[in-house]
């Protein structure tokens, strides 16, 4: 490991003398949703002195929003991204509950969305872990580049990735029966949703999912089987002291659709807790920096300096209190206490915690399918129209914060959103800097290297999504740069953009 | 017939709008399925099928249109959001062997943009390549 005193720049987020060093861009990330990359600056020797993730950022989709009336809101913000669209189309919904006055949703209103919202943290997490965390984590970060993808898993480990597939298809499935269609769905409206589930869908779903809760609890133990292989590799790799948010519930359990704001040091001080997201700004203020087109996020009572944070699986296996289904509850209480909570802070940790929380997912749709709740006809409520709404919702990535102010012409004219992706800039940062020390500073940089770096933005399983994706826009390429700017390398990944 | 895209990016809208206008035509034996982008799950779209057509916009290629024939091939696209039909296709050979004949209908387009309109050479081309889409599926069917 290299000794960072003699480096200036310790923090490695500004080398004090770039114009003197090469430049080497991972351009864009693969595996990465959207438009992403990383730039690191070496010296002759080699030695990293600026590492930063550049992301493309959604500041265009306030602007898309505004102007439109509000209750379009909740099906067009769902093409802010191919990925997650149903936490947009959720979050947008909540916030514009308040704006047409329903404080409390029915029963049936609630409890559909909910099937949808876990329905979709179940296909996400699935996808993240089977198809595009497993080929780092099975075969190693510096294999042959060659194996590190979905068809050498499925030869090596057919099983495993024919439960993810399946396990994504069934989530999708409940997207599909909440949310009216396959995609585009408008199932949640200002105020409640557009329809129930009928017995029938019920009936079809709960066909799988006794076995969909078999295959997460698998899931589990294979997260936990794979931390264990290389304990020491898994709680150092990418691994920072963040401090933490989420929503929990009133009682402190884990709860992803609703409830309030709990933050904690990365000492485990609680800073805030069960504060009502409807003034987050009072406690979450964003940063612009130079060199970025994405803000950073930080608590408010921390400074911009020491307040940045870490939100997602890790953060909420994490703070919640317990998680109110058995299987995954029992889950978290292992994973807390494997080497004293060292897996539980450690960046690698997000794999074992994002499983237990699809296993989660898994039981709480196996317990709305048997709530009779889900097939009610009281669909909407409204009440006295407000001017300013804000939805939070626990994305599958992260806290997602959707703000909106609407005219007396039910116009959208201010937008805000805070996405997962967003809060967890700093935290992104911050863990590449870690691998750049850990593993690059020194050494001839090789693909196996580099792979390091995106392994540890993986475990975020960011989402840089602008859900453009045409035919001929998916260049994959590292190229190495000189201090002048010239292109001393590239190595272009094959990906095929014409005929 | 799986088109991708997405509606609101205003040319990357070509596929849906392409499957959109088919679906106002009776067409016996083709189904029509439209996405965001391509993922792992729809291995399972494709099961059973004789024939696949992937249809999508084009940032760069030839216009009005390409049309051509895709093999199962391993690219960098594995395991990410957004595979392309190559790798989806290898996808499947991995899970269930031979996948079915498959064909990319690529119109071009030119601004994909959040919030753009459809340009009006992307429509015009969208216009060709459904004219020959329609020839072709009456002489392959």
């Amino acid at each position: 490991m290299t000794d960072l005193v003699n480096i200036p720049s310790a923090s490695l987020e500004t080398a004090t003398q770039p114009e003197n060093l090469r430049r080497v861009a991972i351009d864009p990330l693969t595996r990465v949703e959207g438009h992403g990359k990383v730039t690191l600056l070496l010296d002759e020797h080699d030695r990293v002195h600026q590492v930063r993730l550049h992301i493309v950022e959604f500041r265009g989709f306030e602007r898309f929003i505004q102007g439109r009336p509000y209750w379009e809101v909740p099906v067009m913000v769902q093409r802010l991204c191919g990925i997650c669209p149903v936490s947009h189309h959720l979050a947008a919904a909540k916030a514009l509950d308040v704006i047409v006055g329903a404080r409390t949703l029915t029963p049936t209103a609630e409890k559909v969305r909910r099937l949808m919202h876990y329905g979709q943290i179940l296909q996400s997490h699935a996808l993240h872990f089977f198809h595009l965390a497993s080929p780092d984590l099975l075969f190693g970060f510096d294999s042959d580049a060659s194996r590190r993808n979905l068809v050498a898993v499925a030869q090596a480990y057919p099983d495993i990735i024919r439960k993810g597939v399946l396990l994504r298809k069934f989530g999708q499935e409940v997207i599909r029966v909440t949310a009216g269609k396959r995609i585009h769905g408008t199932g949640a409206i200002p105020g409640g949703v557009n329809k129930n589930v009928s017995r029938a869908e019920r009936d079809a779903l709960l066909t799988d999912i006794y076995q969909v809760i078999a295959w997460s609890r698998e899931a589990v133990a294979l997260a936990r089987q794979l931390y264990e292989q290389d304990p020491a590799l898994y709680g150092e790799f990418g691994t920072i002291r963040a401090h933490q948010l989420c929503l929990v519930r009133a009682d402190g359990a884990m709860d992803l659709y609703h409830g309030g704001l709990r933050a904690r040091t990365a000492d485990g001080e609680t800073l805030f807790d069960h504060v009502d997201y409807a003034r987050y700004w009072e406690h979450i203020l964003e940063e612009v920096k130079p060199w970025s087109y994405m803000k950073f996020p930080f608590l408010r009572a921390l400074g911009p300096e020491q307040g940045w944070y870490r939100v997602g699986p890790l953060a909420r296996v994490s703070l919640c209190d317990t998680i109110p289904t058995p299987f995954a509850d029992h889950a978290r209480r292992e994973f807390l206490a494997y080497a004293d909570g060292v897996a539980a802070r450690a960046t690698l940790g997000t794999h074992w915690a994002r499983m237990i929380e699809m296993l989660h997912a898994a039981e709480v749709i196996k317990e709305l399918l048997h709530d009779p709740d889900i097939h009610g006809e009281a669909l909407v409520v409204q009440g006295e129209r407000a001017e300013r709404g804000v939805g939070v919702i626990e994305a599958p990535r992260g806290t997602l914060i959707h703000h909106y102010r609407v005219n007396e012409d039910d116009v959208v004219t201010r937008c805000n959103l805070i996405v997962s992706t967003t809060h967890n800039n700093q935290a992104l940062n911050e863990s590449i800097r870690q691998v750049a020390r850990r593993y690059l500073d020194g050494r001839r940089l090789t693909e196996g290297l580099l792979n390091h770096i995106e392994v540890a933005i993986r475990a975020f399983d960011p989402c840089l999504s602008c859900a453009t994706h045409a035919l001929g826009q998916m260049p994959l390429a590292v190229e190495l740069v000189d201090a002048a700017g010239q292109t001393v390398d590239r190595i272009t990944r094959d990906v095929p953009t014409a005929c | 017939m799986l088109a991708v895209g997405n509606p609101s990016r205003g040319d990357d809208a070509l596929g849906p709008l392409l499957v959109a206008s088919l679906q106002a035509r009776p067409l016996a034996g083709v189904e029509l399925l439209t996405d965001f982008q391509l993922q792992v799950e729809h291995v399972l779209d494709m099961r059973g099928r004789q024939t696949v057509v992937f249809v999508d916009a084009a940032a760069s290629g030839p216009a009005p249109y390409a049309f051509y024939r895709v093999s199962p091939h391993r690219d960098a696209s594995h395991s990410s959001h957004a595979l392309s039909p190559q790798a989806l296709l290898d996808t499947y050979s991995g899970l269930y062997g031979t996948p079915p004949a498959a064909h990319v209908l690529a119109i071009r387009g030119y601004d994909f943009c959040l919030g753009a309109d459809l340009t009006g050479q992307a429509r015009d081309n969208l216009a060709a390549a459904e004219t020959y889409l329609l020839q072709w599926l009456t002489t392959c069917g």
